[in-house]
């Protein structure tokens, strides 16, 4: 009988070309997604080496990163961020890559982009010059983010240079209580693990909660797998899978879609198959999570209070805590529910899709932002925003008053004049609370699009479970 | 990529853990389509203070390691975005070795893509490596990559692992678009199989 295999090993079984007696091997890739802040030196490598990309059309670029999120028809006022769209723009064009600009419908953040053309499909390997490309596990493909070093190796080659990495499984047992969401699943398994556990890892997320999420969920938990350390996150495809992709513009389609569905279906752990480490998790016992610290392991429920890096025994460890309290400036002990926000963030690739602005109009419709409170809701991709407006959530947040507005990274990282000022403090969807990752200063404090909607309403972290 | 034989250097100390590319390299350098220039940008907001000055405090100001190409730091160094300007702002700055107990995976294969050797070692060993650093200028770090070894001012050595083929390829400074440009035929044979997938 053949050896058990997860859905990890089968997807790099399928995929190796060649392989050195030490293991190293060459691997297959076959979906490079492209956006403009990791790539202009990877094209200028080709170019400067005289060669061309080896698969134009298993490539796609998007600009994403550097897009301002206001009226952009007037073009990009910030002259290096210009020349960086301008560029891809122009290495697009001239390697034959198909390209989505900043007035496309169809642009908006990378991963929310390659899913939603079905471009992203299970059983593939896909790559992007991105760490969040870890989200497209979701389709039970095996993603995982690059450098700019191997974006130029995998456009010249169509191939990348791998160790294999382990096997890791969370499972998540049970069902998710009322008002707790993939983001609170993701968090609490980093929390965990710890930012580092998944280090060396592929990360297979199973179980009935997993299962019973959407693929706008799950694609929020293989997002944040790299926060755990994991460079992939996946889930196994099942018929939830298909019927997201059903149709979509890149989807196979007709007797390739049958064909493609009969291999699909063979992509699931094997009974017995080994993991080098596994965790369970009981969703049952799961609360709505707020991040207090810098680091994503930093994790508490909103019920919670912040903890004291004082009980931590590792010197290193307490330092780097310490740091992180006076980084947030909060003390040990004071209640989540007492932290007031300047800021809310709602959108990213972690929880930029429409059932996440669908959430959040549920807690928001008929009520106030906070007059203290400055909120924002950026879509995760232009198709995005038309679906939400086309639902008419977009009355809903406007009403409340919330900014509506274009597609992009925005407040994800701030590259674009989307950010926080110096102390301000932000309730954010996205899926960093780093030192300065908002804007230098800023205090990030990571939740699901629910927590962060209440939030906005109330100035403060409140909780969901009893928020009305 | 320049080769990585034996590097002899002052190592500075950075005794933060999870030290993260966002901290490494903020977001407003990476607008650059240049792979070069990143040096003054590296651990910007540790380094310099509001008005642009620099802040003493911050070890790489000081003056004993100002010169410094190795830098020791705590556990999982290199975690969250996988920017590759990163790498490109330690080399810039002149930081060839970077030595920690743990690496994020993504930031530690980009290191041997720019000729920066990264190094894992045991808690203790990293310690004693702290102890070391701490003393500036009156300590130096031998790492000598064929022997796998680090020797410290006072004659320790610490032995370390790594991948034979990374080795191979820092020695002697490979490209490995070269070497897997070598391989075509196999990646040919690939697709062709490959095309049996109507979808793929």
């Amino acid at each position: 009988m053949a050896k058990a295999r997860t859905l990890y090993d089968k997807i790099w079984d399928d995929h190796v070309v060649d392989r050195q007696d030490d293991g190293t091997c060459l691997l297959y890739i076959d979906r490079h997604l492209v956006h403009e802040v990791t790539s202009p030196q990877a094209f200028e490598g080709l170019r400067a080496a005289g060669r061309k990309v080896r698969q134009p059309h298993k490539t796609l670029a998007v600009v994403d990163h550097n897009v301002p999120t206001s009226d952009r028809s007037q073009g990009i006022e910030d002259p290096e961020s210009a020349t960086q769209v301008a560029t891809l723009a122009q290495n697009a064009k001239e390697f034959g890559v198909e390209y989505y600009n900043e007035l496309d419908t169809r642009q908006g953040i990378v991963h929310v982009v390659g899913p939603e053309q079905g471009f992203t499909l299970p059983g593939m390997t896909i790559v992007c010059g991105d760490s969040h490309t870890s989200t497209h596990g979701a389709f039970g493909s095996l993603a995982h983010g690059i450098g700019t070093s191997e974006v130029e190796h995998v456009l010249a080659t169509q191939t990348l240079i791998q160790k294999k990495a382990k096997n890791f499984r969370v499972t998540v047992d049970g069902k998710l209580p009322a008002g707790v969401t993939a983001k609170d699943i993701i968090l609490s398994i980093i929390g965990e693990t710890g930012t580092a556990g998944g280090t060396g890892h592929v990360m297979e997320y199973a179980g009935e909660a997993i299962r019973a999420l959407s693929m706008e969920g799950r694609m929020t938990v293989c997002n944040m797998a790299i926060e755990g350390g994991a460079r992939a996150g996946m889930i196994a495809p099942d018929e939830k899978t298909y019927a997201y992709l059903k149709d979509r513009p890149k989807s196979p389609k007709g007797e390739a879609w049958d064909a493609a569905v009969r291999y699909w279906d063979s992509l699931r752990t094997d009974e017995g198959a080994f993991f080098d480490t596994e965790i369970r998790l009981d969703a049952a016992n799961l609360p709505p999570i707020v991040t207090w610290g810098t680091s994503p392991e930093d994790v508490i429920s909103v019920a919670g209070v912040v903890p004291n890096p004082d009980d931590i025994q590792d010197e290193n460890k307490r330092l780097s805590k310490w740091r992180a309290l006076e980084y947030m400036g909060l003390k040990p002990g004071t209640k989540i529910t007492d932290i007031t926000l300047d800021r809310v963030f709602i959108g990213s690739c972690t929880n930029g899709r429409i059932e996440d602005l669908r959430a959040v109009a549920k807690v928001v419709e008929g009520k106030r932002v906070h007059e203290a409170v400055n909120a924002m809701i950026v879509p995760g991709s232009g198709i995005v925003k038309m679906q939400a407006e086309a639902e008419g959530l977009d009355k809903i947040f406007k009403a409340a008053g919330f900014d509506w507005r274009e597609p992009g990274c925005s407040m994800c990282l701030a590259m674009n004049a989307d950010r926080l000022a110096p102390g301000e403090r932000c309730a954010s969807t996205s899926n960093r609370n780093f030192e300065g990752r908002q804007g230098f200063k800023g205090r990030t404090h990571l939740v699901s699009p629910a927590m962060a909607a209440a939030a906005a309403i109330a100035g403060r972290f409140v909780d969901i479970r009893t928020f009305g | 990529m320049d080769k990585f034989t034996v590097l002899e250097s002052v190592a500075a100390p950075l005794r933060i853990i999870n030290v993260d590319t966002d901290m490494i390299i903020p977001k407003q350098y990476l607008k650059t389509i240049k792979r070069t220039g990143l040096g003054r940008g590296l651990f910007s907001e540790m380094r310099y203070r509001e008005d642009g000055s620099e802040n003493p405090d911050f070890v790489l100001n000081q003056p004993a390691y100002r010169n410094a190409k190795i830098l020791i730091a705590g556990d999982n160094f290199g975690c969250g975005s996988s920017r590759e300007h990163a790498p490109w702002a330690l080399l810039d700055f002149g930081i060839r070795c970077v030595i920690s107990t743990s690496f994020a995976d993504i930031f530690y294969n980009n290191c041997f893509q720019n000729g920066i050797l990264p190094i894992k070692v045991s808690p203790e060993d990293l310690e004693k490596l702290f102890d070391d650093a701490s003393r500036g200028s009156n300590a130096t770090l031998t790492v000598d990559l064929e022997a796998q070894e680090i020797r410290g001012p006072d004659g320790g050595r610490i032995h370390f692992e790594i991948d034979p083929f990374k080795k191979h390829c820092m020695l002697n400074g490979l490209d490995g678009i070269g070497l897997t440009m070598e391989k075509a035929p196999a990646i040919d044979a690939f697709e062709k199989k490959l095309s049996e997938r109507a979808w793929a």
